[in-house]
């Protein structure tokens, strides 16, 4: 039991000591390959992580490939698999981009390596005061096992030369659709994004949001839904189609967004309307925006298992993510679009320079655009929400 | 003293291989589902059987709706294709237009389900091709309007699409069916007692096809009722066809969906024997009240109508097949398109470019496995032809049956069990479990198109070789095999587009790792980007044309100088 003391000396003793720790971390990761599990089905992302490659290589020696994943579960029953056939050390996953239930599920069942958080110099630009954003996910407190790299937030996307005035909260959303019946819709409700429109809707319209903080037992969960089931009981006949078919995710809506056959789209992305428009995907008077009462957000996370073969150079592409210049870059929209997870109020005026500089869209949400942040519900309200959905609608 | 017919270690060699590759890993494959359906998967630490997984099957929301709507649209296509066949083919009878007729049909046989579909999806749509070109002059939309006319609830998009695929099956296959009994002295000699054109096509002619065709027409309904590439595309959403949800749940990461999709597995092949069974019955009901409505002898014109309706049906359902490979076409190229325009406003070469880095895997891939399919599928075919032949042997219904048996057994229920059993030898995810489970459903679509051909390779050609003093292998290397170069280049085109089209088993047994442009085509349909969708879809189609193309030029080149071998006559 000597190492948390040891580790606990280092810390007390200073920046200095923690620079040399980080030097040595450095140079252990130069010549480490990192298997970096990430969800594969966004090109963007596949770029940039590409790209992100040819950076640590440059700078670090740090080689970074990417595992692709269709479901973020595959890599947390990977390493699973491999406690369970007892392989404790040189596993074959080095760091998972991950999120709420997966990560509450690998840090219940002891498959993390950390905290680790604040051993990254670049942890310093980082608001981690106990519930903000970058220290919370989906209601469980990080703890310094994972460390952020993205921000998403829930926005809705419409053509601005068929929607004369934009609904600014889910009434105001039903009274919209009531006046133009079956221009609107959401994406099936077995997709994140459907989950995610009804759980903007419920954070809402329930009467108690903090109570959407714990997981429901049967009685909370059929009070605090019940104003949801009314107001989309009103909502889904004036839906495309009756409220009979969805499409099945957010791309698809998107497509008939720009078909002309509804007159939204919705997204967990902030800048993905204006990486459409640049693609030619989506006509130029698209606009994107979060509802004025706020709408549901997170960030997205990364994290190392207890078993990496490479967790130095993990640890590099860690901090590397959190490089102002690396935040920068990614909410180019032109890159990624995804809106920086950093404080800005701890940049130097070089660093937000960086940021000031981004090129512009008009389908970009202005800064008036996007109301606050709402905390995500406890996990459990979102699979049974998709669950008590389907229960009621499908037939 | 018994004597051994000519070819026994071959014959039995052929035996082994089709049983150990093909018969015995169907069979273990289903069985293995169907104990995950009875809640068996030691895995999960379930170690006893139970009707549990049924019970949540069916207490799955939407459950029935899934069942109906799939055996709604895949009886429907097989009917409807069925009759649109027969009457296109009459009609084309009539105005000696067969041969035109299968040079139509081709392309459409070769575009895979899934491009097919993406095509189709866009022509339909209220957004779509068709309501673009008559929008807003004739219709008054200048928005699209709210129909169901892709994932209809009732599967009606679903059953087009699979319709534009079967008729050109069933009118190939019919067309061939007329080359082996006199059909033209039948329809004269009905003639000259007075019937019409259309009475003696359905009273003379048609069930005398239908005898011909039974076993593709059940192999048809069995694939309409369990496709899932198709109805992913245009089938209903909520709920999706049966075997969609079934698809979904297998391959889900949550183990608790593993039993509910085992059970509806199983369920799907039940399903597909009962209709099957009621299929058949009804074949007799109405042979029978055939017989009685024929023993009338009315010469009246209700079968004439009939028959242009259905004619005329097929004919339409034709264009919109063409339509639909067609706006694939210039959906590749276009940058911007939007409803109304009747075409693209911006056209671009962005579709092929911005995908072209990551399409060259895809179509590599693809090529690689049809490629190595058709190579292990037509050694198996033609050794098994051989052995069969050198034993002086007819085909017993055994065999027959042996290899009907892979098309007959819905993909669904067996690819699960299959991926277990790859799991164990240690094989999946990787290309050879794809190849081999790809020529489990290649060979079946080879040994049809090859076995005709070599029976009715004229044997004197072989005994002539004989007493020149050629020995068997050197008969079949030297004589038979050039001989049958056009034939044999036929089948390999023909497994060629089948190993293209698969979706499922690569999806299975590939693991999701092993993305071919099918794979690849389907995934991108339900993403935001049409014009990288059509531009997979494009490809997906040209690479088995390509493959038509070469079996017809290969004979022609190397034949030039021999009209009967180069196909020039065919």
């Amino acid at each position: 039991m000597k190492l948390p003391i040891l580790v606990f000396t280092l810390a007390m003793a200073g920046a200095g000591v923690q620079a040399d720790g980080w030097q040595d971390t450095l140079a252990a990761a130069r010549g480490q390959t990192v298997y970096f599990n990430a969800w594969g089905g966004d090109e963007r992302t596949n770029a940039f992580i590409v790209w992100a490659d040819q950076e640590l290589t440059k700078q670090y020696g740090v080689h970074v490939s990417q595992v692709k994943l269709t479901d973020t579960a595959e890599a947390v029953t990977r390493v699973l698999a491999e406690k369970a056939a007892g392989k404790l050390a040189d596993g074959s996953v080095d760091l998972i981009w991950i999120n709420g239930a997966n990560f509450m599920s690998m840090k219940e069942q002891g498959l993390l390596y950390g905290p680790f958080v604040e051993q990254l110099p670049n942890a310093r630009y980082l608001d981690l005061a106990p519930g903000a954003a970058a220290a919370v996910d989906f209601t469980i407190p990080t703890g310094g096992y994972e460390a952020p790299w993205r921000l998403a937030k829930f926005v809705l996307t419409y053509d601005s030369a068929r929607v004369a005035e934009r609904p600014e909260s889910m009434t105001a959303l039903l009274d919209w659709a009531k006046a133009h019946p079956g221009r609107f819709t959401h994406p099936a409700v077995s997709n994140f994004i459907g989950a995610t429109f009804l759980k903007q809707a419920l954070v809402e319209l329930t009467p108690d949001p903090a109570i959407l903080q714990s997981e429901p037992s049967d009685e909370v969960f059929a009070q605090a839904t019940k104003p949801l089931w009314d107001w989309y009981d009103a909502l889904r006949p004036v839906l495309w189609r009756g409220g009979e078919a969805f499409p099945e995710n957010e791309s698809v809506l998107q497509q008939m967004l720009s078909d002309g056959e509804v007159d939204f789209a919705m997204a967990f992305d902030p800048a993905a309307a204006a990486a459409a428009v640049e693609k030619g995907l989506l006509p130029g008077t698209v606009r994107s925006y979060g509802p004025k009462v706020g709408s549901i957000g997170n960030i997205s996370f990364v994290a190392i298992p207890f078993n990496a073969a490479h967790k130095e150079g993990a640890m590099v592409l860690a901090n590397f993510l959190l490089d102002p210049a690396t935040q920068a870059h990614a909410q180019d929209i032109r890159v990624m679009g995804s809106y920086s997870v950093l404080d800005s109020a701890r940049l130097d005026a070089a660093q937000a320079q960086a940021f000031a500089t981004l090129p512009g869209s008009a389908a970009l949400p202005g800064a008036g655009d996007l109301g606050p942040t709402l905390i995500e519900p406890h996990p459990a309200w979102m699979l049974r929400l998709a669950d008590e959905w389907a229960r009621r609608y499908t037939k | 003293m018994i004597r051994r017919r000519e070819g026994f270690g071959l014959r039995l060699l052929v035996l082994l291989t089709v049983l150990f590759a093909l018969v015995l890993p169907i069979l273990a494959g289903l069985a293995q589902t169907a104990a995950v359906a009875f809640g068996y998967l030691p895995a999960a630490g379930q170690k006893t059987f139970g009707l549990a997984p049924f019970r949540q099957l069916l207490s799955m929301p939407g459950a029935r709706s899934a069942l109906t709507s799939m055996v709604v649209a895949g009886c429907g296509a097989t009917a409807l294709s069925l009759a649109m066949a027969l009457a296109v083919v009459a009609e084309a009878h009539r105005h000696r237009g067969a041969a035109l007729l299968s040079r139509l049909a081709a392309p459409l046989l070769a575009a895979p389900h899934a491009a097919m579909a993406i095509g189709l999806a866009f022509v339909v749509a209220p957004s779509g091709w068709i309501a673009r070109l008559c929008s807003p002059w004739l219709t008054g939309w200048t928005l699209p309007p709210d129909l169901p006319f892709v994932h209809d609830p009732w599967g009606l998009a679903l059953m087009l699409g699979l319709a534009a695929k079967e008729m050109p099956f069933f009118l190939l296959v019919i067309l061939t069916s007329l080359t082996q009994f006199p059909a033209e002295r039948q329809m004269a000699a009905a003639r000259s007692m007075g019937y019409g054109r259309a009475h003696v096509w359905l009273w003379v002619l048609g069930p005398q096809i239908y005898r011909l065709i039974r076993l593709p027409v059940y192999v048809v309904l069995v694939f309409s009722l369990s496709v899932v590439d198709m109805s992913l595309v245009l089938g209903p959403s909520n709920p999706p066809t049966l075997p969609v949800g079934v698809m979904r749940w297998l391959l889900s990461p949550e183990i608790r969906l593993l039993f509910p999709g085992a059970a509806g597995a199983l369920a799907i092949t039940l399903v597909a024997a009962m209709v099957v069974g009621l299929w058949m019955m009804s074949e007799r009901i109405v042979a029978a009240a055939g017989r009685a409505w024929v023993c009338r002898g009315s010469r009246g014109h209700a079968e004439a109508l009939v028959q242009a309706g259905f004619a005329a049906s097929g004919a339409l359902v034709f264009a919109m097949a063409f339509l639909s490979l067609l706006s694939l076409l210039i959906w590749s190229f276009a940058k911007q398109w939007r409803f109304p325009d009747a075409l693209p406003r911006v056209w671009s070469f962005d579709g092929w470019q911005m995908s072209g880095a990551t399409w060259t895997g895809p179509l590599l891939t693809s090529l690689a496995l049809g490629l190595l399919t058709v190579i292990l599928s037509l050694v198996l075919a033609i050794a098994w032809l051989e052995a069969e032949d050198r034993a002086l042997l007819p085909r017993a219904r055994w065999a027959e049956a042996l290899i009907y048996l892979p098309l007959l057994v819905p993909q669904i229920s067996l690819l699960y069990g299959l991926q277990i059993l790859a799991l164990r030898v240690g094989i999946s995810g990787g290309i050879g479990a794809v190849v081999w489970v790809q020529a489990i459903y290649v060979f079946p679509y080879m040994m049809i198109a090859l076995s005709d051909p070599w029976r009715a390779l004229d044997r004197r050609l072989l005994q002539m070789a004989a007493l020149l003093g050629a020995g068997p292998w050197r008969r079949l290397f030297r004589v038979r095999l050039p001989c049958l170069l056009q034939p044999i280049m036929t089948a390999a085109a023909i497994g060629f587009s089948v190993s293209a089209a698969q979706y499922l088993p690569t999806l299975f047994l590939g693991e999701g790792r092993v993305a071919t442009l099918t794979t690849e085509a389907v995934a991108l349909s339900s993403g935001a980007d049409r014009r990288i969708a059509a531009t997979y879809g494009l490809l997906q189609t040209l690479l088995p044309l390509m493959g038509y193309g070469l079996a017809f030029a290969v004979p022609w080149l190397m034949f030039r100088n021999r009209r009967a071998l180069s196909g020039a006559t065919a």
